[in-house]
């Protein structure tokens, strides 16, 4: 029988298998950063055990850093200890640290993919749950928990049952202004939070094949949000010269190697899932969410559906929605376009594209944070930075930033923000604050118009 | 890591599903770099109204329940990899969280910190719910040997199901650097001879 995508990559890093256990599954990369590695650096200086492959990680700071002034100390102590305890740690065992200000600086699922980090065939791990972004590459990349990261930090592997295998086909062509994001926000509104708890995810069909390396990002981020450890891509041709001549990946005869290799990784034909769903590309449309869970998400047009259930009519009452109400229309003071989901060059091209001649309404506050320093640069050496200026937007410095929350980019009590991230969960943009997830288009449009609006009339 | 082999305690309802890491211990609380004191926090933003003063709706904070396991809704743990929920849940006293699904990379969190994650089944859910909100004083049994959880004094019960690995770790105490450390002669071995 054929092996699928995922099997060929698990299986060729199992380092052994304990009976009717887990296996000891080996880890090439390892991100990290300040918010989920202090314990683990602590755990292994306890215990006085080394790190054991310092060179296979690559650390950065994001989660909780200043998206202004980035070049001043860090005015909240305990952040600042946070980035000083992770320049320590990097520093006392040797790893390779993208500390604030750095060039490579940015989102750790932005900068690493940009910097030839992540390449198919691989094994990455890092204490985040979005890690399933490098999957877009062909790569089996999942989030951990902190003494999980210990646990890699001391032997470069992780004991792990292996996952159950899922596919997700799309096939046809998408509508106009129907982006990434909206394919995988239509994808767990159908299929629900948890639907791939227990599985790793392969995405298939000509949607994902025509769709580019930044796209697929975006998909695969948002694995997690239906229960997936990760999701998967096949890699081509796409992949390959999104890779070719990046920082750290391989050169010359070596990355021709690399690439017959990962020729080979593609599900075989007769491979078997265990579980599989198809899509027509034609059924998507701009989605948005209306409640606080990513898969309580509909088409733009239409409206809230009824539930009865308890949890349901929670979240709709957190939302200020009634069940049965159109979301077109609300007025909207927040708007944010960033996280690791959509904050690539593409994202901003998007937003520019639609924001430019235009003005940014009054009532919104509009955020724009890249994913990376590399975006940064990107976005004013394309001149976006000067469509998003004359608008009245406010483009900002790389980082986590209003998708946690973490640092001082907060959506105040009781205000929505349409937000490009990708959870809607109670207070995750801060105290109060109420996600509506969208497209970095949909996100753009209704920072123009103050309010939300059916997008997809506008564009045909 | 703490042994677990059973347990005998009433328990807490949090009819709620979907109850994600978030919500459990919010990302704002994720500043201190080390595991302890989390426990404060739990559910922060349930438990304390914006101003800081008790909301004494939440279940946490209603004096008629107590005890050292969390009975909470279908798909709990969802979202965030933060293993400070786990912290969090355990540093406010919890011993076992029981619901009818758990999101997975919550379960390994919470197995690799001692806290058992008993999953049982969703009418086996409903009916401890209604049990311990109609008689408070309603007592569990989980039995990790045996793997099982049932109501004491009664016909209530229910087996769960657990990976054999980690009850071994869970009854003993292990964790999993121990187990890995011990093998890194098999793991540089396989350094050696990567075919990828």
């Amino acid at each position: 029988m054929g092996k699928t995508l995922f099997d060929k990559v698990w299986d060729s890093h199992v380092v052994s298998s304990i009976e009717n256990g887990p296996q000891i599954l080996y880890i090439d990369k390892h991100l990290i950063h300040e918010v989920t590695s202090p314990q683990a650096f602590n755990e292994l200086e306890e215990r006085g055990i080394p790190v054991f492959r310092p060179n296979q990680i690559v650390a950065t700071a994001d989660h909780n850093t200043p998206t202004l002034n980035q070049d001043q100390p860090i005015k909240d102590d305990l952040s600042r200890n946070q980035l000083e305890q992770l320049s320590e740690n990097c520093k006392k065992n040797n790893i390779t640290l993208y500390e604030l200000g750095h060039k490579y600086n940015g989102i750790v699922h932005v900068m690493a993919p940009e910097l030839g980090v992540t390449q198919p065939g691989l094994t990455m791990v890092c204490g985040d749950s979005h890690t399933s972004t490098h999957g877009a590459f062909g790569a089996i990349a999942f989030g951990i928990g902190t003494s999980q990261v210990a646990q890699v930090f001391a032997s470069q592997c992780l004991l792990l049952t292996k996952p159950k295998s899922l596919r997700v086909t799309v096939n046809g062509k998408l509508k106009n202004g129907v982006l990434p994001k909206d394919v995988i926000l239509y994808i767990i509104s159908k299929l629900g939070t948890n639907s791939g708890t227990g599985y790793f995810c392969e995405y298939a069909g000509n949607v994902f094949e025509d769709m580019s390396m930044e796209g697929r990002m975006t998909v695969c981020n948002m694995s997690i949000e239906m229960g997936a450890r990760g999701g998967m891509i096949a890699p081509d041709e796409t992949t390959f010269n999104y890779v070719k001549g990046k920082e750290f990946a391989p050169k010359g005869d070596d990355f021709e190697k690399k690439v017959a290799y990962w020729k080979t990784l593609p599900t075989d034909d007769d491979a078997t899932f265990d579980k599989e769903y198809s899509f027509d590309a034609e059924d998507i449309e701009p989605m948005i969410t209306y409640g606080t869970n990513p898969g309580m998400g509909i088409k733009i047009s239409e409206s809230i559906p009824m539930d009865e259930n308890l949890s349901f009519k929670k979240s709709l009452a957190y939302m200020n929605f009634e069940a049965g109400e159109s979301l077109i229309d609300k007025p909207i003071n927040f708007v944010f376009i960033g996280s690791c989901t959509n904050s690539r060059i593409e994202d901003f091209r998007v937003a520019a594209d639609y924001i430019k001649g235009k003005k940014k309404a009054e009532n919104v506050t509009a955020w724009l944070v890249p994913g990376s320093k590399q975006v940064e640069a990107q976005i004013i050496e394309e001149g976006l930075k000067t469509i998003f200026d004359e608008a009245g937007f406010e483009l900002r410095q790389p980082g986590c930033s209003a998708c946690l929350a973490m640092n001082d980019d907060k959506i105040p009590q009781g205000e929505y923000c349409v937000s490009t991230s990708n959870r809607n969960f109670e207070g995750r943009q801060g105290q109060g604050s109420r996600t509506i997830l969208a497209s970095p288009l949909v996100a753009a449009a209704t920072a123009v118009e103050g309010k939300i609006i059916d997008i997809s009339k506008q564009l045909n | 890591m703490e042994k677990f082999t059973t347990l005998q305690s009433r328990a807490i309802p949090l009819h709620i599903e979907n109850v994600d890491t978030d919500q459990i211990i919010p990302a704002r609380f994720l500043k201190a770099t080390d595991r302890k004191g989390f426990g404060d926090n739990v559910f922060r933003d349930w438990r304390y109204h914006k101003d800081g003063t008790i909301n004494t709706d939440f279940v946490l904070n209603d004096l008629t329940y107590s005890g050292t396991i969390l009975v909470a809704g279908d798909n709990f743990g969802c979202g965030s990899s933060r293993e400070h929920a786990a912290w969090a849940i355990t540093d406010f006293g919890f011993k076992v969280v029981v619901s009818s699904f758990f999101a997975d990379i919550f379960k390994g969190n919470a197995l690799n910190n001692g806290l058992l994650p008993v999953q049982v089944s969703p009418a086996f859910l409903s009916d401890l719910m209604q049990k311990i909100v109609s008689k408070p004083e309603t007592v569990l049994v989980v039995n990790l040997e045996k793997q099982t959880i049932s109501v004491k004094d009664s016909e209530l019960s229910e087996n769960f199901e657990i990976d054999a690995y980690k009850k071994t770790c869970m009854i003993n105490g292990y964790d999993d650097i121990d187990y890995l450390v011990n093998n890194k002669e098999q793991i540089e071995a396989f350094e050696a001879h990567k075919i990828y």
